[in-house]
C-alpha cells in the first residue's frame, strides 16, 4: 500500500513537472518504509528505470526522441553513474543523507527562483 | 552542434551520471536543459531525448547497486509499473492549476523531505 502511494506521488510529480521522481522515491522509501539511504537510491534506480521506459516508449512514438544526441549525453552519463555508485559504497550513509538533503534544497531553490 | 556543444554534452552527462549514481536519481534535471543549450534542441524534444539517457543510467545505475546488495527489487519494479497512474493524476492537477502555485507546492514538499531525513540521519 505504502509502495503503491509512493509511486503514485513519484508519478506525480514526473507528471507535473516532466522530471523523474527520484526526489519523491527516496525520501519516502527511507522515512515511511525504514529503507538505509543506500538502498533506497538503489531500489529507486531500478523503478527509475522503469518509468523512465515507459515514458519514453510514450514519447517516441510521437517521433520526439533525437536517439543520436540522447546517446551523446548517456554515454558519459554511463560512465558517470559507475563512478557515483562507486563512490557511495565508499562514504557514509550519512554522507550520502546529507548529499541528498542538499540537492534537495537546491531542487527547490530551482523551483522558487 | 560545434566542439563547445559536444563537450558541455560530454560534461554535463558526466556530472548527471554521477549524481544520479550517488543519489539515486535519474539526472533529468541536469539532462533536460544540457540537450536544450548544448543539443538546441525544444523543450519538449530535450524532455523526450532525455529519458534515453535516465533509462540508460538507471539500469546500469541499479544492475551495480544490485550487485552492492542495494537494490529490494520488487519494490522498485513494483514502483516503476504503478507510477503511470500518478502522471495522470499529475497532468490533471498541473492543468487544474496555476503554474507558480504547483512549483512552491513541490518546493515545500522538497524542503519538509530535506527537514526530515536531515532530522532521520542526525544531521540536525
Amino acid at each position: 500500500m505504502r509502495l503503491a502511494v509512493i509511486a503514485t506521488a513519484a508519478g506525480a510529480f514526473s507528471g507535473l513537472f516532466g522530471i523523474g521522481g527520484g526526489t519523491i522515491i527516496v525520501p519516502l522509501l527511507v522515512l515511511w518504509m525504514g529503507y538505509g539511504h543506500r538502498e533506497a537510491t538503489g531500489t529507486s534506480l531500478a523503478a527509475i528505470a522503469v518509468i523512465g521506459a515507459l515514458a519514453a516508449a510514450a514519447h517516441s512514438a510521437y517521433g520526439n526522441v533525437d536517439l543520436a544526441k540522447g546517446l551523446l549525453v548517456a554515454a558519459p552519463a554511463v560512465g558517470g553513474v559507475l563512478a557515483g555508485t562507486a563512490i557511495q559504497q565508499r562514504i557514509s550513509e550519512r554522507t550520502v543523507a546529507a548529499a541528498f538533503v542538499v540537492l534537495l534544497i537546491a531542487s527547490a531553490a530551482v523551483l522558487v527562483f | 552542434m560545434d566542439a563547445l556543444d559536444v563537450t558541455g554534452l560530454v560534461v554535463l552527462g558526466f556530472v548527471a551520471g554521477t549524481a544520479g549514481g550517488l543519489l539515486g536519481v535519474g539526472g533529468g534535471v541536469v539532462f533536460v536543459p544540457a540537450l536544450v543549450v548544448f543539443a538546441h534542441l525544444s523543450q519538449l524534444e530535450a524532455v523526450a531525448t532525455s529519458l534515453v539517457a535516465i533509462v540508460l543510467v538507471a539500469l546500469v545505475g541499479a544492475a551495480r547497486q544490485r550487485q552492492y546488495g542495494n537494490v529490494r527489487l520488487r519494490d522498485g519494479i513494483a514502483i516503476g509499473l504503478l507510477a503511470p497512474l500518478g502522471v495522470v493524476a499529475g497532468v490533471v492537477l498541473a492543468n487544474a492549476l496555476p503554474d507558480r502555485a504547483l512549483e512552491l507546492s513541490f518546493a515545500a514538499v522538497q524542503l519538509a523531505f530535506a527537514w526530515q531525513l536531515a532530522g532521520n540521519a542526525g544531521l540536525r
